[in-house]
């Protein structure tokens, strides 16, 4: 089935948030903190603008608690006599002009009596800059397997490093923008967002207002990546804050530089490996430490933090772990989620490190992750036990024979010793990524998606699922055509509105194909139970049925249901962080080669191999698109995408000098899927939205390290880095 | 309607004679969003990098961030608006779009393409197309869709 939503958009007639056309709605801007830390002693309004046609809200303004309900509430909604980070919102401004409000916005000037402020994960902070704890960490997590010092003492070989990656913008190509008016006493909000239901709860905590007293709508949304996780509730707040006010519908739209600069970004990350082998190379120990930077507030940092260790042992086996991981607070712009949630982080760092253990053993970097990749029957560093026949050793295989790691070896040596300036290598990457929500999370959200069955015969599915370029909607009118037999135009599939959908929880995780899809099916079913079929009935039996039910109960709804049960045999032990961490994973090898210009220091990937297994593919274009639109994200992370810093904000707020790669900076992406379908997955699915965000980072810099002999520890590999990398390497 | 700040523009849009009150210096991609209510042509950046809001000034691309509205004074602009939606079948089977943000300005460019064929002679369609930035796809599905379109045009010439 092709992209259902594909014409519309391709003919420019989606009407995403800032094409919806308002009558009489106010344009609505923020004022922001100038300073990462301190007290506001001041707001001072100009002369520039007519303030008497300006609306004005500030932390004074909002009914309820002045938070933003999330995992913590530490956050406020407008900062009030107090700031943690530049560019926090403090003031906000509607005007019928967007131009007057913008003058508006300039004519304010924040006061603020600076202090000391945190802008150093790395290292303990000074006393004058601790706000939490004595130390500023917002949460530690720990994973311990076996004895690790121990089998360090014993290990033939034992090898460290040391390994970091930056900040990560989304660019999403739509940025933030939300409207919200009040309609008959309930404040509504439509905009761009992954997670319709966060909004609601974020609403009525702020707002002080029960679950009727808000509607939150999801837009046509114009690309997430996480980045529309949690931010869209601080725009939703005070777009609301400011229609309350005005009493008029407001609509905000952030501008590029705006949105680059005061909205989340992946966590900046530093992890140590200090790694024990056998004599025959066999992993024997790993003692992991991961440190994440938090940002000014907890957003949703212990979360990404746990994801993160998680994955940070890869998909090896060995008995001995330990995984140590904090996220520290530091007077920087909040970071958050981006597609990976804290797996790219420890995955770049693990196999990169791999290559480091390789070279340290004077083995083959391919020989040495296959005799230890994880075999059916063997523990995850959490002691999840995988058994689910998939050939790990056949995926890397795959992806090492199609870049040509062997075959290209001899060449790229004889091509780098006679070329005068252009260096070539290979490099390769094995890991997973675990579908859905961690440990108990899909227990706890308790998603619930529904079917409705109308009067004419055709279905409607509805869930708070949102549709941002991934194909939800395409996959879910699959999944429901396939399972009544209907054709998909009998499938209607609902707009993500909190008015008339259920919460099938958050559009995160990799989750909603797999997680949610599968419950698409089991609501169809109940469904077809309803109107007294079996769940074997098929085509015109269940649409003549469901008309026939609405004869026979004229006026009233019908409905079936589903609601998330988690699969037999999975448990997972939040206190001791010991179990099932994921229902499944899917698994993956990936292979780079590139080519380093050493008069520019640029390195380009000039070919890509992606190889995965990822149970069932529902949609071969879709999910194909997934995975090349996911490397391509990662090439851009490893070789490009630098945010570069200044007092805990980013100063390169602007596509201009915050590069992302063209169609020209990457070669075809190639795409191979090996199937092995997940019972308990849609169709047979696993999640893969995430999954290619995980592989692209190390492999290229294992290529890069090969060609060129540097440590390619870090990412960005700019030319500005590798320049530095190469000066170090060559002293 | 208009006042002091605003001037009329007289220019054809999409083939058809079109007059607008904004002031001069405008951006066209506001005037045309706002003012004329053809949303098709999106912003993604406001400076020139992304291609989102690409639209064809007298037959070329550009940029309508970076046009002032006086600058279409008697010219011809085409939108997005302007595309026939047959012409998007291969785009469509071939996974061009996901989110569709940057959408519009990338079938612009690819019909542009089209109409163009002498270009792909001396350059890539991938360095063709590195005006439009696209966070999605990871371009094959855009590449894949404009090179299955060339394929068909010149098999049946």
């Amino acid at each position: 089935m092709r992209r259902l939503e594909g014409i519309s958009k391709l003919t420019g007639q989606m009407q995403y948030v800032d094409d919806i056309h308002v009558e009489g709605c106010l344009w609505g801007m923020t004022v922001r903190s100038p300073s990462p830390r301190g007290r506001i002693r001041e707001i001072r309004f100009g002369n520039a603008v007519d303030w008497s046609q300006c609306v004005v809200v500030d932390h004074r303004d909002i009914p309820g608690p002045n938070e933003v309900f999330l995992i913590e509430r530490d956050q406020p909604v407008l900062a009030s006599d107090y700031t943690r980070h530049i560019h926090e919102p403090v003031v906000l401004i509607a005007h019928e002009s967007r131009e007057v409000c913008r003058a508006a916005v300039a004519d304010v000037q924040v006061i603020v009596d600076e202090e000391p402020a945190a802008l150093e994960y790395r290292v303990l902070p000074k006393p004058e800059e601790v706000q939490r704890g004595n130390d500023n960490v917002l949460k530690t997590l720990k994973i311990e397997k076996g004895d690790v010092e121990g089998a360090l003492a014993n290990a033939a070989h034992v090898v460290e490093g040391v390994y970091e990656t930056g900040a990560q913008e989304h660019v999403y190509i739509e940025t933030q923008g939300m409207i919200a008016w009040v309609e008959d006493g309930v404040v509504i909000t439509k905009g761009s967002m992954q997670c319709p239901y966060y909004v609601v709860n974020a609403l009525k905590h702020a707002l002080a207002r029960e679950e009727s007293g808000v509607r939150v709508i999801q837009a046509p949304t114009g690309g997430g990546f996480g980045g529309k996780e949690d931010y869209p509730s601080h725009l939703a707040l005070h777009a609301a804050l400011l229609a309350l006010k005005a009493n008029r519908p407001v609509k905000m739209i952030y501008e590029r530089s705006e949105d680059m600069a005061a909205t989340t970004k992946r966590h900046p990350s530093r992890v140590r490996h200090r790694s024990g082998f056998d004599a025959q190379g066999k992993l024997v120990a790993q003692d992991i430490d991961v440190a994440i930077d938090g940002g000014a507030y907890v957003t949703l940092s212990p979360v990404v933090l746990s994801r993160g260790i998680i994955h940070a042992g890869g998909p090896y086996a060995c008995e001995h772990v330990r995984i140590n991981g904090r996220t520290v607070l530091t007077n920087s712009v909040p970071y958050g989620a981006f597609r990976g949630f804290g797996a790219p982080q420890t995955l770049f760092a693990l196999e990169r490190h791999m290559d480091v253990c390789a070279l340290a053993m004077d083995m083959d970097p391919v020989e040495l992750r296959r005799i230890n990749l994880i075999r059916d029957g063997q523990t995850t560093a959490t002691g999840q036990v995988i058994n689910d026949g998939t050939d790990r050793a056949a995926i890397l295989d795959k992806a090492a024979s199609l870049i040509g790691l062997k075959s290209k070896c001899d060449e790229h040596a004889s091509f780098n010793a006679t070329h005068p300036y252009l260096r070539r290598g290979t490099g390769i990457a094995v890991f997973f990524h675990g579908a859905g929500f961690t440990g108990s999370g899909e227990v706890a959200l308790k998603s619930r998606v529904r079917i409705a069955g109308l009067p004419d015969g055709r279905v409607e599915v509805l869930t708070s699922s949102t549709e941002m370029g991934q194909g939800a909607l395409t996959v879910f009118t699959t999944l429901a055509a396939d399972r009544l037999g209907l054709e998909p135009k009998d499938i209607i599939v609902a707009e993500p509105d909190t008015a008339r959908v259920p919460n099938s929880g958050p559009t995160v995780a990799s989750r909603t194909a797999m997680v949610v899809g599968r419950l698409v099916e089991r609501a169809c079913d109940d469904l077809q139970q309803r109107v007294g079929l079996d769940d074997g009935a098929r085509g015109d039996v269940v649409r003549d049925a469901i008309a026939m039910w609405h004869r026979n109960n004229e006026g009233k709804a019908l409905y079936g249901e589903a609601i998330y049960e988690k699969p037999p045999g999975i448990n997972w032990d939040d206190t001791n962080y010991t179990g099932d961490a994921y229902g499944t994973f899917a698994w993956a090898a990936y292979a780079a080669e590139v080519e380093i210009d050493l008069r520019t220091f640029s390195a380009r990937v000039t070919d890509f191999v992606a190889v995965q297994e990822i149970g069932s593919v529902i949609n071969e274009t879709l999910a194909r698109g997934q995975i090349q639109g996911g490397v391509v994200q990662g090439i851009g992370w490893a070789l490009l995408e630098e945010c570069v810093q200044e007092r805990g904000a980013m100063k390169n707020c602007q596509l201009t000098n915050y590069i992302i790669p063209t169609s020209d900076d990457v070669p075809p992406i190639r795409v191979v899927f090996l199937e092995n379908p997940y019972e308990y997955g849609a169709q047979g699915a696993k999640g893969i939205g995430e999954l290619p965000m995980d592989g692209p980072g190390p492999a290229i810099a294992n290529a890069i390290a090969q060609a060129i002999g540097v440590s390619a520890d870090v990412l960005p590999l700019t030319p500005e880095r590798l320049m530095t990398m190469m000066d170090s390497a060559h002293v | 309607m208009s006042d002091v700040n605003t001037m009329q523009i007289e220019f054809t849009l999409n083939g058809t004679p079109t007059k607008v009150d904004v002031a001069p210096m405008d951006r066209l991609l506001d005037t045309l969003r706002y003012a004329l209510g053809l949303t098709g042509s999106k912003e993604g950046c406001g400076e020139g990098e992304c291609g989102a809001c690409t639209v064809y000034l007298d037959g070329v691309p550009v940029n309508a961030c970076l046009v002032p509205t006086f600058q279409v004074r008697g010219c011809h602009v085409e939108t997005i608006e302007s595309i026939p939606h047959e012409s998007l079948d291969a785009m469509l089977t071939s996974g061009a779009t996901q989110c569709g943000a940057c959408t519009p300005g990338v079938v612009m460019t690819a019909c542009w393409l089209n109409r163009h064929p002498e270009l792909s002679k001396t350059h890539s369609v991938r360095e063709l197309m590195a005006g439009n930035l696209c966070r999605c796809t990871g371009y094959d599905g855009i590449i894949d869709g404009i090179e299955c379109e060339q394929r068909t045009k010149s098999s049946t010439l």
